[in-house]
């Protein structure tokens, strides 16, 4: 049984789907639950829109690269972009405890992998490009 | 993703199914937008085929609320949420802001 899976694709919106069914897949595999599989899948998806929608400009192609291995008992999926560094402590956590008409829209799609992971790291490196970390400890 | 919209006396259906992701929610958005262009405020979303629906979905859905509810002259009420779909919902705080039927035919007879 491998213990590692990774894909790359263009850094293209339509490719969220299968990114989407290859994180489902990885993640069974690698020992999650149904439920938690759908959790990872989600903030990968998340985390995914936000490099193909910033990290690259409109027009300029670029690859994203996803990789779903297990460390110790935690999943890790690591998504590679070589975009634009994008500093997630700039974006503030959406306020969901204010009415919906003064709501800003932007943030969620953050919260949510907070939400669902258990750790995010971002790092970014001049030659090696931006490096997304999440991990999720794996029920027993 | 397909969306399907029928058209009722006094309400629209708006069938979803499939995933809604960052690629696919300006379909739904442009179902919405297209019923409240005909000014037609009172619609249904059914999901019940519903498989995924992101951050991107849930924006559209917030934002087509907004704009559904102003002034009152109408409403976004949802229909067979799937357990999963409830929980993201949940998840961001907006499972208290639609109302939730267990079938279409209750939220269309909820108007």
């Amino acid at each position: 049984m491998p213990d590692r899976f990774e894909m790359t694709v263009p850094s293209d919106l339509a490719n969220l789907a299968c990114i989407a069914e290859f994180v489902t897949h990885a993640a069974r595999r690698l020992g999650l639950s149904e439920q938690q599989a759908f959790e990872v899948q989600m903030a990968t998806d998340e985390a995914c829109s936000n490099v193909m929608e910033h990290a690259y400009g409109p027009g300029v192609a670029g690859s994203i690269s996803i990789a779903c291995e297990l460390e110790g008992e935690d999943l890790v999926i690591t998504i590679r972009d070589r975009g634009r560094p994008f500093d997630m402590r700039n974006v503030p956590p959406p306020d969901l405890t204010r009415p919906l008409a003064d709501r800003r829209e932007g943030g969620l799609g953050l919260y949510f992998m907070h939400k669902l992971m258990d750790r995010v790291v971002f790092r970014h490196d001049a030659e090696t490009g931006n490096e997304l970390k999440m991990y999720k400890r794996r029920l027993p | 993703m397909e969306v399907k919209v029928r058209q009722l006396k006094r309400v629209d259906l708006v069938e979803v199914f499939g995933r809604v992701d960052s690629a696919t929610a300006p379909q739904l958005e442009a179902a919405l937008q297209g019923i409240m262009a005909q000014d037609r405020f009172r619609i249904v979303v059914d999901l019940q085929g519903l498989e995924y629906l992101s951050s991107a979905g849930l924006r559209v859905l917030v934002a087509a609320l907004k704009q559904a509810r102003r002034w009152n002259r109408g409403d976004i009420r949802l229909a067979n949420v799937p357990s999963r779909i409830k929980n993201v919902l949940q998840l961001a705080g907006l499972d208290a802001i639609f109302r939730s039927y267990d079938s279409a035919v209750d939220a269309v007879g909820s108007f």
